[in-house]
């Protein structure tokens, strides 16, 4: 068993904007210079086989066409068995 | 023999019925359901709107995966015509029987209102009654619309004739590249649109141009006496 987590983004280029909404309500709070704020998915999960995690995040975590993924490896879990 | 549709529904479609009452108008109609692995030997298969499992993780992803999509991807690759309606719009392209994929509105907010659409090709069963140019009054609800392809692919769709309907100029609803509100597939028998002719069946609801999607499915389908 692996632990993982697979940071997804909106690819480069592709309008983000949630992330446009929210770097325009930071200076109501006071907080100025924040700028490039882009939002996207944190997926954590367990994996039998971290060999399959890319083909996963192809398929199913992310959609390709619009999205980014990288794939972080936390630990090894020891075997509940 | 009038032309048998089937609506499929998924756990969290909410426009089945019109779709229904839309297809009875012009032939016989059943739903199907998403846990089956059939499609009941019908000739026209229409994907509704709705928020098919939710919406969960992006939307249309999850819905792939029930049964009755295989025979649905098995029906289109034979070249039944298939029609995907704003969350079918959105299955269709997650499932890769349509190009590109629905994106958030650049408005943020969920868009309900009537718009004009243009249609750009006739060659698809669902606009074979329906002249290039024409326009056609019909609802468009939703908040991932904005559809999206990279340039190259853009290109390629518009070389191939595969942009199903524009949105009329200054209508765009939601950022669509191109004002797209509807592409086909390449050989023309799978379509998908954001907006919703099936909710423009009845006079009573302020305009019945919706319906020249089902009747001209049905015409087209229809065997030769």
């Amino acid at each position: 068993m692996a632990r993982a987590r697979v940071l997804i983004r909106p690819k480069t280029g592709i309008l983000d904007p949630q992330g446009e909404a929210v770097e325009r309500a930071l200076p109501a709070l006071g907080f100025g210079g924040a700028t490039d704020v882009r939002i996207g998915r944190l997926v954590e999960l367990e994996v039998d086989d971290a060999a399959h995690l890319d083909q996963m995040c192809a398929r199913l975590l992310a959609n390709p066409l619009i999205e980014d993924y990288e794939i972080e490896l936390l630990d090894s879990v020891a075997s509940a068995a | 023999m009038s032309v048998r549709f089937g609506v499929v529904r998924f756990p969290g479609t909410c426009d089945e019925i019109d779709a229904l009452r839309a297809c009875a108008a012009v032939g016989d109609a059943e739903l199907l359901w998403h846990g089956d692995a059939d499609i009941k030997d019908v000739d026209v298969v229409v994907i509704p709107g709705g928020f098919s499992y939710g919406d969960y993780l992006r939307v249309g992803a999850l819905a792939r995966f029930s049964p009755v999509m295989g025979e649905v991807a098995k029906f289109a690759a034979a070249g039944g015509p298939v029609l995907g309606i704003c969350n079918g719009f959105q299955v269709l392209c997650e499932s890769g029987l349509l190009p590109g994929a629905l994106l958030p509105n650049l408005s943020l907010r969920f868009v309900c209102k009537e718009v004009d659409l243009v249609a750009a090709t006739s060659r698809t069963p669902f606009t074979s009654g329906i002249a290039v140019g024409e326009t056609l009054n019909v609802p468009a609800k939703h908040r991932c619309g904005r559809y999206y392809v990279p340039d190259a692919q853009l290109a390629e769709l518009k070389a191939n004739d595969q942009i199903l309907f524009r949105y009329a100029d200054g209508q765009n609803p939601n950022g669509s590249i191109d004002d797209i509100a509807g592409v086909c597939n390449e050989a023309g028998n799978v379509v998908g649109l954001m907006p919703h002719p099936e909710h423009a069946v009845d006079a009573l609801l302020g305009s019945i141009d919706g319906l020249r999607l089902f009747d001209s499915a049905a015409k087209a389908q229809a065997v030769p006496a």
